[in-house]
């Protein structure tokens, strides 16, 4: 997962032509084909969460037809068939909404609590710091996906233990990330004017410092959608996540992929497919964010 | 750099501790009784009494936590619940399956990576500078057990070129020394083992490799278009070297530093990785048997093999520190 630690915001740097910083980024954004091609690939991913549930109805219960296993694309079944005759393409389009909702849910409680952590710790030190950044590197020192593997597989399978393990897993880039946030910015000349003029500690922090540094935190959590995605596919892989019937990229994969010496290749290529898509076009809206949010940064 | 050596070494023990509170822990996360829970349909009262007295759930926490430190300390990091053998047995046994795995995979990710990171940097903005950051940001979204999946199909089933399961040929007549399979078979010379463990290896080792390489290309990328932009560059430009020269010998040597530090990180993901990857090939390392042990509700090994994993990650952390102390000396001084 990638870290941004150092990439804070800089208020004055980024007004370009009298424009708000904000408006000058969503034009660098606009302007950016990567971030184009990101920003279009995540919009149909949302489009899709959002509206299959209102147009189509689907029983996860009461799919299957055991005379449709496995059956290659066909008009009726563009996708193919899974190994209990249920249409791929129906299934993919309905984990959609599972898949992208586990992975903002967790990114999101990921996001809020580390950033908080990373916040406090930051702004009071000593030994609040300490502690904190203790705990942070305790975690670090396990990769990613065999900690959310470990906890899921203690306090047992299922969504709501998955999003519990991959929000837990993605706190510590939060939280680094807004410490050095707070650190870098609680030197800058603004909240030094800021506390001069008399303003509380908590609220310098709350007006003056949180706003600078969400511009790397945006940036983080677009990438961690990414990551959460394919952790939560990964989970789902291993019969960790999403528990049957329910669609899930991961857990679709886990049904079919026994089956690739028997050629069926659409009963696993597809939902894979899926997978990579939805991370490739968080990974390009992220990267695409990151250079309109700091321009310092550059292309690449 | 003694003291330098010394003090970052220093800093490790209370992550280790850190570590080891945590892996303690995982057992309390299972709900209700662990005894219970862990035996599962094997329970019985004696053998549920059996683990209650083995993990002294009935004492305070503290000291559940000082007996389980004692223990691991000992080298006894539990017994399987479901075939009785010390788990650190079966995972020094199963270990250099995975060692081999990740290892091929750093050799690719690094051969590769650094290559095409170079390329991409000095023809910057050029068609292949476009396709390699196209291809590591593909690379890098690609989730590795779908292309495992897809790579034992299209080579082992499709193409009949490659196999696409476990480390050698079934009814190969071979014994290992040290369950290195390649380093056995060059050892006693038995090429035909050793061409047949090397093709078992390619498809895994492509699954396990993608990520870190596009992770390696990257950083090499960035770090080499930093470095070129540096005055010295310009220097070694101007006294007339060739430019092979500037980015070999001047460029890449210091933008390597940055690449070292990735590489290490990566050792961490890719015995995780293991996990899914060893899955899909029937890989018998340490990450195909925690996939059955989690099948099997084995806690035991999920947690002896974390903790395990975990301690790796710290001292590859550690050595990578001090190599880059030993590489760049203003380190150590700051």
């Amino acid at each position: 997962m990638a870290t941004l630690e150092g990439a804070v915001g800089h208020p004055a740097a980024v007004t370009n032509g009298g424009r708000s910083p904000a408006s000058a980024a969503w034009l660098r954004l606009a302007a950016s084909p990567v971030a184009r091609a990101g920003l279009v690939i995540v919009g149909l991913f949302v489009l899709i969460a959002v509206v299959t549930p209102a147009v189509h109805h689907y029983d996860a219960r009461t799919d299957a037809d055991l005379g449709l296993r496995l059956k290659p694309p066909t008009a009726a079944h563009p996708l193919g068939t899974d190994t209990l005759g249920r249409d791929i393409l129906v299934r993919i389009v309905h984990a959609t909404r599972v898949s992208l909702g586990l992975a903002v849910t967790a990114v999101a409680v990921a996001a809020t609590l580390g950033s908080l952590l990373g916040f406090l710790a930051g702004y009071l030190r000593r030994q609040v710091d300490l502690v904190l950044m203790f705990c942070m590197d305790i975690l670090l020192a396990f990769p990613a996906t065999l900690l959310a593997i470990a906890i899921v597989a203690m306090i047992g399978p299922g969504l709501r233990n998955s999003l519990f393990a991959i929000s837990l897993v993605s706190v510590p880039a939060y939280a680094r990330l807004s410490r050095s946030a707070v650190l870098t910015l609680r030197e800058q000349e603004f909240v030094l004017a800021a506390r001069s003029l008399g303003g509380s500690g908590g609220r310098v922090l709350v007006s003056h410092i949180v706003p600078n540094s969400l511009p790397p935190l945006i940036v983080q959590a677009t990438l961690s959608v990414a990551f959460a995605i394919l952790e939560s596919a990964a989970l789902g892989f291993l019969g960790l996540g999403a528990q049957p019937p329910t669609p899930e990229w991961g857990a679709m994969l886990a049904d079919s992929y026994k089956y690739f010496t028997s050629g069926a290749w659409w009963a696993f290529f597809f939902p894979g497919a899926a997978i990579m898509l939805a991370v490739l076009g968080f990974n390009l809206l992220g990267d695409g964010l990151r250079d309109a949010l700091d321009p310092r940064l550059g292309p690449g | 750099m003694r003291r330098y050596a010394l003090q970052r070494g220093l800093t490790a023990i209370p992550v280790l501790l850190g570590v080891s509170v945590l892996v303690f822990g995982f057992i309390h996360l299972i709900p209700g009784d662990p005894a219970v829970t862990m035996l599962g349909e094997r329970a019985t009262p004696e053998k549920v009494a059996e683990i209650r007295a083995r993990l002294g759930l009935d004492r305070p926490l503290w000291e559940q936590y000082v007996r389980y430190v004692g223990r691991v300390i000992r080298g006894d990091l539990g017994v399987s619940i479901v075939r009785g053998d010390p788990v650190l047995t079966d995972l020094l046994r199963r270990f250099p399956a995975t060692v081999e795995l990740a290892t091929a995979a750093i050799v690719v990710a690094v051969g590769l990576g650094i290559p095409i990171g170079v390329a991409s940097a000095v023809w910057r903005n050029s068609v292949v500078d476009s396709l390699a950051r196209l291809g590591a940001l593909i690379g890098v979204s690609m989730p590795i057990f779908w292309l495992g999946v897809m790579l034992a199909w299209f080579f082992g089933v499709t193409l009949r070129v490659l196999p696409t399961g476990f480390r050698l040929d079934t009814g190969a007549a071979f014994v290992p020394w040290t369950n290195f399979v390649i380093v056995d078979a060059a050892l006693q010379g038995n090429w035909r083992v050793l061409v047949d463990a090397l093709r078992h290896l390619i498809l895994p080792t492509l699954a396990l490799a993608t990520i870190p390489l596009a992770i390696v290309a990257r950083m090499t990328r960035a770090s080499m278009l930093e470095v070129l932009s540096r005055e010295f560059i310009r220097t070694a430009e101007a006294k007339g070297l060739s430019q092979r020269a500037v980015i070999l010998r001047h460029a890449l040597r210091n933008a390597l530093l940055p690449i070292v530090t990735v590489v290490g990180l990566q050792i961490g993901h890719l015995l995780a990785g293991a996990i899914l990857t060893e899955t899909i090939f029937s890989w018998p390392g340490i990450g195909l048997w925690v996939y059955e042990s989690l099948e099997a509700r084995d806690y035991a090994i999920v947690q002896g093999t974390s903790l395990f994993i975990a301690v790796i990650v710290v001292v590859v952390n550690l050595t990578t520190d001090l190599l880059y102390a030993v590489v760049d000396p203003r380190i150590r001084y700051d």
